[in-house]
């Protein structure tokens, strides 16, 4: 057996990876944002889209597992939500930070886990179940907040969301452990290879011995912790927790996840390319910001460039 | 009176590895029901679907009408009036009759609306001519399966069909909705229809048929004039075939270790009461037609349906297995009758496929699966089972049929079982790798392995097994011993059932 990759030039190896495309095209797309609008790539604005991708990607990391077993988390936005109101609740009544953080993260988890078990267990499709949690959880929101935000956040918490190390974002270091950690699971872990396994042929998976219904809630906790995470950094990132916080993330969550080559049938897709995704959509964002293009065309082309990525991709794939 | 419908001459069809079809003649007449016999394999649905237009032949010519086509789709099929109703029925379930009678070709009104009202009046003139009454109203996926192939039968009818093929339409049919299908079917031929009728079932060949082609290994094996045939005349020009050197030869007898017991074993779908005994170093081979209940029986013992009574012994101790994880455990494996759906993750390479079943064996640090581990694995199945592969992460997608059984194979043998159900383990894999696979069964066997072997093909069976369970209906017939057991006997054990 020949290692396939030892006698490929270094373009044909470059190319032979499946996140090459989309990032030659998240550079062109960097240089033509440029060329139109210089000051994009002003240290200064990097820096806040920087920190705005971060967040996305986190989300997305999550909402990656959960699609990778052929399903989807329509409830991340909302969790995120959740989770920042219950960790915010319990600092502003004077509970230590660390454990009003660990209180947020087991919201994530315990919703997530609810959203497993209805799926792998119950056996209702993935899309309704995550529906259903996504209008229960931000009604719960409502519920509990009555739509005022939370404040009262402790000071030394906020460098969580808006201080910065080593002149990166703090956020931004986040995702990368995060994304290191999750690169990790699904590519050396036997989580990530039965995660991928489910995908590409959940019965031969579960007549090689593996228990499905058990990785698969794990893999709905894993989606719900990744948008608790990111929804206690926003506390500290505006200084309070708002009713509305995660409202339509999941859309960008999906889209950041399919932009970067995930399936949606599952089995195929990866952090880097989902880190790509988020960047892309980030970069889009931005750029028609800075070159003025108004706030509802911004919409319609993220919605553009999402179906061509998938369009792209089953081109590629033929 | 006789004018000839359809005429193929000399058909081949090859698949890479096989020759499907060889030089196949085959005719039908107006008005006449042909009956179309083989083994499994024997190459029925390939003449079909080259008839259908859904395959292609490399050679041969089709005579249809005295005239020469070519059919490149169903829909060239269907223009010249070959209809095909397969096993698996083809109705929108969440659709009425009409609906069904009518999708692809729906009346309408002037303003382009469907017409209900002359959808139905013509849905009740067609079932009337055919002297059934099927309600019009529910959705199909309420009636009962007859009457689902009696909307397909009228569908095929509103096309005009001149030639109406029947994939096994009695398998599951009650005797009174067999006997209203042939009144049918006779009605069909009085009009001129001619109708391809191919069954496993003998009798009923004999009752609707005129005249009988037996296909044999992808060549014609005979024709019969059914008046005046019995069924040991048609058996054996089905099986006739010497199979004594194509075999690989065991080497040591089983042991009278009993290794596995089955009792009563019942459940879902319909299995009921299978008992069973399986020795220490024996093959012991599971005949019976499509629909047996041998892969249910199987999906019942490894815990994958639930089953609804019955124990296991292993060694002669109960035991409790609720899930393939813990059939593993216990040292069964089952290698499933689909490989593409049901045994490999295709986009995956033959390293994750192989190491599928032994995450625990592959362990590292830190939950991480071991690539040195997996590639030890994968190293020793590839030389022992001779993979042709390009690499160990090269996607099984990409591999021939046999590589890619050899991977599931070398699948389940990483779990080091003692006992190993093999469902249909030579399917669709080329002569070549079918004596391997035979080779490595025989080979696992003297080992001192415990074998079920579920096979469609009798010589297979015949020729592996130490002893023979036939299967029929979710129950099990009898278990013959291989002392004097023939094709033809486990056939009418069948036939008889």
């Amino acid at each position: 057996m020949t290692s396939k990759s030892a006698s490929k030039s270094l373009p044909a190896k470059f190319f032979s990876y499946r996140e090459s495309a989309i990032f030659v095209a998240l550079l062109l797309l960097m240089f033509f944002i440029t060329i139109f609008a210089p000051n994009f790539i002003s240290g200064s604005n990097l820096y806040l889209v920087a920190r705005q991708i971060s967040f996305v990607a986190i989300v997305a990391f999550g909402e990656l597992f959960v699609i990778l077993t052929g399903g989807i988390d329509l409830s991340v936005g909302s969790i995120m939500g959740l989770a920042g109101v219950v960790s915010a609740m319990a600092m502003a009544s004077g509970q230590p930070i660390f454990l009003s953080v660990i209180l947020g993260l087991l919201t994530g988890m315990l919703l997530g886990f609810i959203n497993g078990i209805l799926v792998a267990y119950v056996k209702i499709a993935p899309y309704i179940v995550t529906l259903g949690m996504q209008l229960f959880a931000r009604g719960l929101i409502l519920v509990i907040t009555k739509g005022w935000p939370i404040t009262n956040i402790p000071k030394e918490f906020l460098f969580v969301g808006q201080g910065d190390f080593l002149g990166l974002p703090v956020p931004v270091w986040f995702m990368i452990i995060i994304a290191l950690i999750a690169d990790f699971v699904l590519k050396k872990t036997s989580l990530g290879r039965r995660t991928y396994a489910i995908g590409g042929n959940e019965q031969a998976t579960f007549l090689s011995g593996i228990n499905v219904k058990k990785i698969k809630v794990g893999i709905y906790m894993i989606s719900g912790f990744c948008a608790a995470i990111v929804g206690i950094i926003l506390i500290a990132r505006f200084n309070s927790a708002q009713s509305d916080t995660g409202n339509g993330w999941e859309t960008d969550a999906i889209a950041a996840a399919v932009i970067g080559g995930t399936s949606l049938s599952g089995g195929a897709g990866s952090i880097l390319g989902v880190i790509i995704g988020a960047a892309i959509m980030g970069v889009i964002r931005n750029g028609l910001v800075l070159m003025k293009v108004s706030t509802y065309w911004q919409t319609a082309i993220i919605g553009i460039i999402i179906v061509l990525a998938a369009v792209l991709d089953r081109v590629k794939n033929k | 009176m006789a004018t000839c419908l359809l005429e193929m001459r000399k058909i081949c069809k090859s698949f890479p590895g096989v020759q499907a079809l060889d030089n196949v003649d085959f005719s039908v007449n107006a008005g006449e029901i042909v009956g179309l016999l083989g083994e499994n394999g024997a190459g029925k649905s390939t003449l079909m679907k080259v008839l259908s237009g859904v395959y292609i032949p490399n050679s041969g010519e089709i005579i249809w009408n005295n005239q020469k086509v070519n059919f490149h789709s169903i829909v060239d099929a269907q223009g010249k009036g070959i209809s095909i109703i397969f096993q698996e029925l083809n109705n929108c379930p969440n659709l009425n009759a009409v609906e069904n009678l009518f999708l692809g070709h729906e009346i309408k009104t002037h303003s382009g609306i469907i017409d209900f009202k002359e959808m139905t009046k013509k849905a009740k003139d067609i079932f009337k001519k055919l002297d059934i009454s099927v309600p019009l109203d529910v959705t199909t996926n309420k009636l009962p399966i007859a009457m689902q192939q009696m909307v397909e039968i009228a569908k095929a009818l509103l096309t005009n069909v001149k030639l109406l093929i029947m994939d096994e339409p009695t398998s599951s049919l009650t005797d009174k909705e067999i006997t209203k299908l042939f009144e049918v079917i006779r009605d069909l031929r009085k009009q001129g229809i001619g109708v391809i009728f191919i069954s496993h079932k003998l009798d009923e060949v004999q009752k609707i048929t005129s005249r009988i082609v037996v296909l044999r290994d992808g060549k014609n094996a005979g024709e019969l004039v059914t008046a005046g045939t019995n069924q040991q005349q048609i058996v054996s020009l089905m099986v006739g075939r010497e199979m004594a050197d194509f075999f690989s030869k065991r080497t040591k007898a089983p042991s009278d270790e009993i290794m596995l017991r089955v009792k009563n074993l019942s459940g879902p779908p319909y299995i009921r009461n299978v008992s069973f005994d399986l020795r220490k170093g024996e093959i012991l081979g599971f005949a019976g037609i499509i629909g047996a209940g041998r892969t249910e029986t199987a999906l019942l013992m490894i815990g994958a349906q639930k089953k609804t009574q019955g124990d296991i012994y292993i060694r002669n101790a109960k035991v409790d297995i609720e899930s393939p994880a813990s059939a593993i455990k216990h040292s069964i494996a089952y290698l499933s009758e689909d490989r593409k759906t049901k045994s490999l993750v295709l986009a995956m390479g033959l390293r994750e496929n192989m190491t599928m079943a032994i995450h625990s064996h592959v362990k590292g640090p830190f939950f991480t699966i071991s690539r040195k581990k997996e590639h030890d694995v994968v190293s020793r199945y590839v030389s022992l089972l001779d993979i042709k592969a390009t690499g160990e992460d090269q996607p099984v997608a990409n591999l021939s049929g046999g590589n890619q059984q050899k991977v599931v194979l070398a699948k389940w043998l990483a779990t080091k079982p003692s006992i190993l159900i093999l469902d249909e383990p030579t399917r669709g894999i080329d002569v070549h790798a079918k004596a391997e696979v035979h080779r490595i069964i025989t080979q696992l066997a003297d080992e001192g392995n415990s074998i079920i072997l579920i096979s469609s093909e009798l010589p297979e069976i015949i020729a592996l097994s130490d002893r023979v369970a036939v299967m029929h209906e979710g129950r099990l017939l009898s278990i013959m011993d291989k002392e004097g057991i023939t094709q033809e006997k486990i056939m009418s054990k069948i036939f008889s059932a």
